[in-house]
């Protein structure tokens, strides 16, 4: 259960931010690395990180299961995240959240059946004056995800 | 990009030009001066603290602490490390102004900490980056670099003695982190779960060292005030509200956005700002300070002022400056019930009424939503929110009981009226 | 000092003090669940809310530090209403089973509830079912019943050493568990069973099996390590049903190691003899106690007779009490036999000659963790101590610096200071090292016998900090010597190289001693030599085992089976059935009066707590009869505190004077580095002694799994051996197969291959030369 070359070194890009005896301080970053590379956080992977970084598993454990952003289970290809809280769903967090149920023919927390997209309901992603929001694979966030702009940024991921 | 006036923060970025975050048009628009002034007049770290108590400035992160005061706690001849820390971990609904400044303005936030580490004598300092925002956190790492070559961070910055490193680190996903010492728990590489207070972080903080943690917008008005003097800060705003502020206006508004505009300014006038209300609704409610802040009806509103003081004195509090505009058209239950599921779905766990707590009111709001409450779940709510709030170890169970009492004293009927007709008053959002 | 009024009271409290210190110190119980005096402060439950005054909300008493002049209210309105609230969230989500929960009836969150007099809840919604986890044989979980107060997972982190359990997610979908797949390995787990204020995490072993009102409780000592942990025995209809702490700040604080507290399973085992048995023709018959001690005595009459009395040996083990030792070593003096022995495990016959004393820890269990600096050499440290361990790493929190001389880098959980790394044949040469880099840096003589020591960076990095530790007046280290110094066939010279170095800097010496009446046992004037060094006629065996209690089980194997007569008192069926000719059913330390010399030189007395199991009786009673049979005089006690009285008259001031850990007169003979392969043949935690090996929990712990042959990657590489492989493995006339281990950490050109295992017992010497090949 190793990770690639290229992640390690991010890691320990990461882990050199922090004091020599503070190398868990970049668990979370080696733990998003880690996601970016195998698409989800399997117990191996956890466990492959903590080693890594010389904490308990468990201890890694109880950060890959805190924080949502973690996937601890596999994902589709491409995962959207909605905010539908207060602030978007004022303007149209809640109806792009349901546009990407009907238009994808999923549920939230559900992936398409060819793996490609999965659709999760998100909180607040500080973004709430440009809503609708949607955070695509965690990392690429995309404001004003009308139905239109919904459309067109379905195919270009497709 | 949506800031539509501009002041401290802001002052001279060009939202146009994609350039504006860079170090060159930062310092062309007179970035790093006050870090140069500093160096070269050799201001005592005495003069800076003293230069942001008369500016009043007072914190931006919602709790509104007066920053001079909490500069002048860190022990000065502490012999170990210290820290500096920013929290950039916005993610009280309704707020989205620390994410324009990492963006479009990065190296005032940078140049502030550096500032804050210099007149607190800390060598060290981390940005703590919201989750959601990677764009954003990459943005900040790239200015960061900028900073480092030009020399103004790393070791003998600008030739001097002082020495600051300043690094940023990426959340994932937990509201929580934006309490402080939760914040610091997430730095350590654990679960973002508050700390018990006493000791507060001044003197037991990052890694047990004392430390003091920021806004990342209070960061961003330090270069001005040391540039241009506390007093002129001060005068921008009104007497113990001192400066400028960045309003984060969403909802039934016609151009949501941030606007960064004197603290005091009418509450109309930010409407009318803000583009007045979408579609000529008339105004219902607005949430004044990010949604932990008790919910105010419109009228009540367009009487008051934008600052600490007023806003508090009218019923509810400025907190992160997150205004939340709500329409006739929005149904209270449903605002509350989704205001309820984010404090139930955003507990970190570890306290008793908190965690228990949070999720049975969501529940009952849940249920008068669905047209299964009974009159007396009003009074339910009101108990279960009393045996939370002040028994908590952070402030998230205050934060989760507060919109739940704002709601229940200004739209009480409107409850009354969903538990006895098993529908909404009004059509939805 | 500040001062406090609580409810009224007035009262001065040092500086640091937390309210509920305070109330508890005046006798004021404040509600609580998370706090617990031995672990950080959590302040999560928040149950322990109370008024103070000025402040605007409720507090909780348990972090909240005492300020002076403070006046605390713990059952005003505003108190009692905190806690009601807090209350009635705990149980919201709680299952209403206590009819059906082991804790039902010690269980803090009923016991509360109860004080609150809780009216039907408010809560309509449906309660939260959490799924069980799978912490391994000795802690069973039911989840849904966990109220997060977190204790189980400071305990794993802050005691145990190692975060094992966790709480995983957020908010009320957290759940308490280890990692996935993970079982909780650590040999001090079973304290979350006690922690646990609620019914979520119970004895696997104890389930169901007794309501703890039906439980009555008697104290009792353990009977494994030398510590000697204070227990309370908990009894249903004559069967010990459960054991739990005493709590002894001095002993074991509030603390028992597994092997104390699930150890008592065997006490039920199928595997207990139950009644006297001869084997005649070689078929074993069941038989009267008159009929089998007069056989036992007519044959050691005929065989000192006839061969002479010095054929004939008596051996124990130090598991044994005061009282069975005495009268064991009068019997076979009066036999004219000598002492008896109880150092199976010993190898080097010269330390028992040269020890001026009673081998002890040199100063109370509870300084250890005082010291500024503690040396421990040869010692598996957290499974032949595990307490103690535990001690010396909230030492090291502290800043007592740990540093280590040992075959192994073993995990200790603790931060290690300095450490040195040696294969057991040069452990002497190591320390010898060590002993003159501290002459050196202190500007002492070089002790004769090691001025050809070479120093490495290792050893001086030991010397220092040792030197370092005690250079402040008043400061104190110590040089501990654990089961692997003991058993070492160089054992005398590591002891003089350890008073050497003691001398040196001021530092204490002390043995970790290997079991609970290891002192006891010195005291009493038993030897702790080999006595089957030489061919016997007659041996009698006290609760030994040769072929686990001996330091070469092939040795000892073939000794006891050329044999005419083995006698073996045992409280079980064991291998003596193979060799032996007599078995005499004995009980276990918890169906007899006894009593057991700690390491601290600490003389511990219990009664038995239940009824001799079939015909078994009590060790002493047996000797008793056995020593009158022999005509012998002075066998004549009427009840076990004669026999302690007999054996130790001036009681534990007696014991204080015998103690010592002076050797004298055992040179030191620095050796060339060595070659080839040695053994090094710890004795496994749940192998120790006959009560662990037959307790079916912890043989289903991972620390009870079979033994690996381990070997450093340089050596394992030398040998062309991978990870998993089957090697043979040889030591003398005997081999095994065994699958191979890499270990980091392992001192090169070492086969760590565990002994007294059913696996490796008929295998030699457990610090012997061994070969090794791939299968
Ligand atoms: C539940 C909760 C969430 C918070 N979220 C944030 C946040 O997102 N950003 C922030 O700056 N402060 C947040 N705070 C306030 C911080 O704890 C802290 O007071 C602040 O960062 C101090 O900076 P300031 O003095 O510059 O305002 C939050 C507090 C609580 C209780
Ligand atoms: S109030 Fe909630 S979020 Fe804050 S510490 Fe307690 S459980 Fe965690
Ligand atoms: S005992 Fe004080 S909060 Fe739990």
């Amino acid at each position: 259960m190793m990770l690639t070359p290229e992640s390690l070194a991010q890691i320990d890009r990461e882990v050199a931010k922090y004091p020599a005896d503070q190398k868990r301080s970049a668990v979370m970053s080696a733990l998003r690395i880690a996601q970016v590379e195998k698409g989800w956080l399997s117990s191996d992977t956890i466990k492959f990180v903590a080693e890594y970084l010389g904490i308990a598993p468990m201890a890694a454990h109880e950060v890959a299961t805190f924080y949502n952003m973690y996937d601890r289970a596999p994902v589709g290809k491409y995962k959207i995240t909605v905010c539908t809280n207060l602030p978007c769903a004022l303007s149209g967090g809640v109806d792009a959240g349901e546009y990407l149920q009907k238009k994808l023919g999923i549920h939230f927390n559900e992936t398409t059946a060819d793996g490609k997209f999965t659709l999760k309901e998100g909180e607040c992603m500080g973004a709430c004056g440009y809503a609708p929001v949607l955070l695509v694979n965690n990392h690429t966030m995309c404001n004003h995800m009308t139905p239109d702009a919904i459309d067109r940024k379905l195919a270009e991921l497709n | 990009m949506t800031v539509y006036v501009k002041g401290v923060v802001f002052d001279g970025v060009d939202f146009d030009d994609p350039n504006s975050w860079s170090i060159d048009a930062y310092i062309q628009r007179g970035g790093y001066a006050a870090l140069k002034k500093i160096i070269a007049e050799g201001i005592t770290q005495d003069a800076i603290i003293a230069e942001l108590k008369t500016s009043s400035l007072r914190g931006r992160g919602g709790a509104g602490f007066p920053t001079g005061l909490k500069w002048s706690f860190m022990p000065r001849s502490f012999p170990g490390q210290k820290y500096l820390v920013c929290n950039t971990d916005e993610g009280e609904p309704g707020t989205f102004k620390d994410l324009d400044i990492i963006v479009n303005n990065p190296h005032a936030l940078i140049e502030g900490m550096i500032i804050g580490g210099y007149a607190m004598g800390i060598t060290v300092g981390y940005n703590y980056i919201h989750g959601e925002v990677f764009e954003a956190y990459e943005r900040f790492e790239a200015a960061l670099e900028e900073a480092r070559r030009a020399g103004f961070l790393g070791d003998n910055i600008l030739g001097s003695e002082f020495c600051f490193q300043l690094h940023a680190h990426h959340g994932y996903g937990a509201y929580i982190c934006g309490e402080e010492t939760a914040l610091l728990e997430s730095l350590e590489g654990k679960k973002g779960q508050p700390r018990f207070k006493p000791p507060f972080p001044a003197s037991y903080g990052l890694y047990g060292k004392p430390t003091t943690i920021n806004n990342t917008e209070t960061f961003a008005s330090v270069p001005y005030i040391v540039r241009e003097g506390g007093q002129k800060f001060l005068e921008l705003g009104k007497p113990n509200n001192g400066g400028t502020k960045l309003f984060s206006i969403s909802g039934h508004v016609n151009r949501p956005g941030n606007y960064e505009i004197p603290l005091g300014t009418p509450f109309a006038d930010l409407l009318e700002m803000a583009g007045g209300m979408r579609g000529g609704k008339k105004i219902k409610a607005v949430i004044p300070g990010g949604s932990s802040a008790p919910v105010l009806p419109g009228h009540i509103m367009m009487e008051t002022t934008m600052d600490y003081d007023a806003i508090a004195k009218a019923g509810s509090m400025l907190g992160s400056g997150a205004v939340i505009v709500m329409d006739e058209t929005v149904c209270m239950v449903k605002a509350l019930r989704r205001l309820s599921y984010f404090y139930y779905e955003e507990s970190c766990g570890q306290c008793t009424p908190c965690r228990e707590g949070t999720g049975w009111l969501y529940r009952v709001v849940d249920r008068i939503e669905r047209g299964l409450g009974r009159p007396e779940d009003l009074d339910l709510l009101e108990s279960v929110g009393k045996n939370i709030a002040g028994r908590t170890i952070c402030a998230l169970g205050d934060a989760a009981v507060m919109p739940v009492q704002g709601m229940l004293k200004h739209f009480r009927d409107e409850f009354l009226h969903h538990i006895e007709h098993k529908k909404c008053l009004v059509p939805g959002f | 000092m500040l001062e406090i009024e609580i409810d009224g009271t007035k009262l001065t409290v040092p500086n640091g003090t937390t309210v509920i210190e305070a109330a508890r110190s005046i006798g004021t119980h404040i509600p609580h669940f998370c706090y617990h005096k031995k672990l950080s402060i959590a302040a999560n439950c928040r149950m322990c809310l109370v008024q103070v005054e000025k402040a605007p909300k409720p507090l909780p008493a348990c972090a909240t530090p005492v300020n002076d002049g403070m006046k605390v209210y713990t059952h005003s309105d505003m108190a009692v209403k905190a806690q009601q609230g807090v209350m009635e969230f705990l149980l919201i989500n709680h299952p209403l089973d206590c009819p059906i929960c082991d804790q039902g009836g010690e269980c803090q969150l009923q016991d509360i509830a109860v004080g609150y007099g809780g009216s039907s809840s408010r809560y309509e919604e449906e309660k939260r079912v959490v799924p069980n986890k799978d912490l391994g044989p000795l802690i069973s979980t039911d989840m849904t019943r966990c109220i997060h107060c977190t204790r189980c997972v400071r305990f794993t982190e802050e005691v145990a050493g190692m975060q094992e359990i966790g709480m995983a997610g957020r908010g009320e979908h957290s759940e308490i568990m280890s990692f996935i797949g993970m079982t909780v390995d650590s040999e001090i787990s079973g304290n979350v069973i006690d922690l646990c204020p609620v019914g979520a995490l119970t004895s696997k072993p104890f389930r169901y099996t007794a309501r703890t009102w039906e439980l009555s409780r008697r104290k009792s000592v353990s009977p494994h390590d030398g510590l000697g942990a204070n227990l309370v025995v908990q009894v249903k209809a004559d069967r010990v049903m459960r054991v739990l702490p005493l709590e002894n700040e001095a002993i074991n604080e509030c603390w028992i190691a597994d092997r104390d507290r699930f150890a008592y399973e065997a006490l039920n085992s199928e595997q207990r003899l139950t009644k006297p048995m001869v084997k005649q023709g070689g078929v074993w018959l069941e038989t009267d106690w008159q009929t089998a001690l007069e056989y036992v005595g007519n044959g050691l009459k005929s065989i000192s007779r006839d061969y002479g009395a010095d054929t004939v040996a008596v051996m124990a083990t130090p598991h044994s009490t005061v009282e069975e030792l005495f009268l064991l070593n009068k019997l076979s003096q009066a036999l004219g036999a000598g002492s008896a022995s109880v150092g199976g495990r010993y190898a080097d016959e010269r330390l028992a000659a040269a020890q001026q004393g009673a081998a002890w820890l040199g100063q109370p269990i509870a300084d250890v963790a005082q010291s500024k600096a503690v040396l421990v050499v040869g010692s598996t440290l957290r499974k032949e101590q595990p307490l103690l361990a535990q001690r010396l790493r909230q030492g090291a929190k502290r800043g007592l610096k740990l540093a280590i001389l040992n075959p192994a880098d073993d995990e200790l959980f603790s931060a290690i200071a300095a450490k040195l790394i040696s294969r057991p044949d040069q452990m002497v040469e190591a320390l010898a090292g060590v002993v003159k880099a501290a002459a050196e840096l202190k500007q002492a003589a070089v002790p004769a016998d090691v001025a050809a020591a070479e120093p490495c960076a290792a050893a001086r990095g030991i010397a220092k900090v040792l030197v370092d530790a005690t250079a402040a007046e008043g400061d104190r280290a110590s040089v501990l010597l654990g089961n692997l110094a003991a058993h070492n066939p160089r054992a005398a010279e590591l002891a003089v190289l350890a008073n050497q170095l003691a001398a040196i800097t001021g530092a204490t010496v002390g043995w970790l001693s290997e079991a609970a009446n290891t002192v006891g046992a010195q005291v009493l004037g038993l030897t702790s030599g080999n006595l089957l060094s030489k061919p016997r006629k007659a041996v009698l065996l006290f609760n030994n085992e040769v072929e686990f209690d001996s330091h070469d089980g092939q040795a000892a194997l073939a000794a006891v089976k050329q044999a005419e007569m083995v006698v073996a008192f045992s409280a079980f069926k064991h291998g003596a059935v193979d060799y032996a000719d007599v078995l005499l059913p004995i009980t276990p330390f918890s169906e007899t009066a006894g009593s057991f010399i700690n390491m601290e030189g600490k003389l511990q007395t219990f009664n038995g707590v239940v009824k001799p199991l079939g015909d078994s009786r009590p060790g002493w009673k047996v000797l008793r009869v056995l020593g009158n049979l022999l005509a012998s005089e002075g066998f004549d006690f009427d009840n076990a505190e004669a026999v302690r009285k007999a054996a130790l008259p001036q009681g534990e001031s007696g014991v204080a004077a015998k103690l010592s850990n002076t050797v004298n007169g055992v040179a030191v003979t620095l050796q060339a580095a060595a070659t080839g392969l040695v053994r090094m043949g710890e004795v496994p935690i749940y192998q120790a002694d006959a009560l662990v090996r037959r307790a079916p929990s912890l043989q289903k712990t991972r620390d009870a799994a079979a033994p690996l042959a381990g070997l450093s990657p340089a050596t394992a590489a030398q040998l062309g051996v991978a990870e998993g492989d089957t090697v043979k493995v040889q030591q003398g006339e005997a081999q095994g197969s065994y699958t191979a281990t890499i270990m980091a950490g392992l001192a090169d050109g070492v086969v760590r291959l565990a002994a007294a295992h059913p696996t490796t017992a008929q295998l030699g010497a457990m610090f012997g030369s061994i070969q090794l090949t791939r299968a």
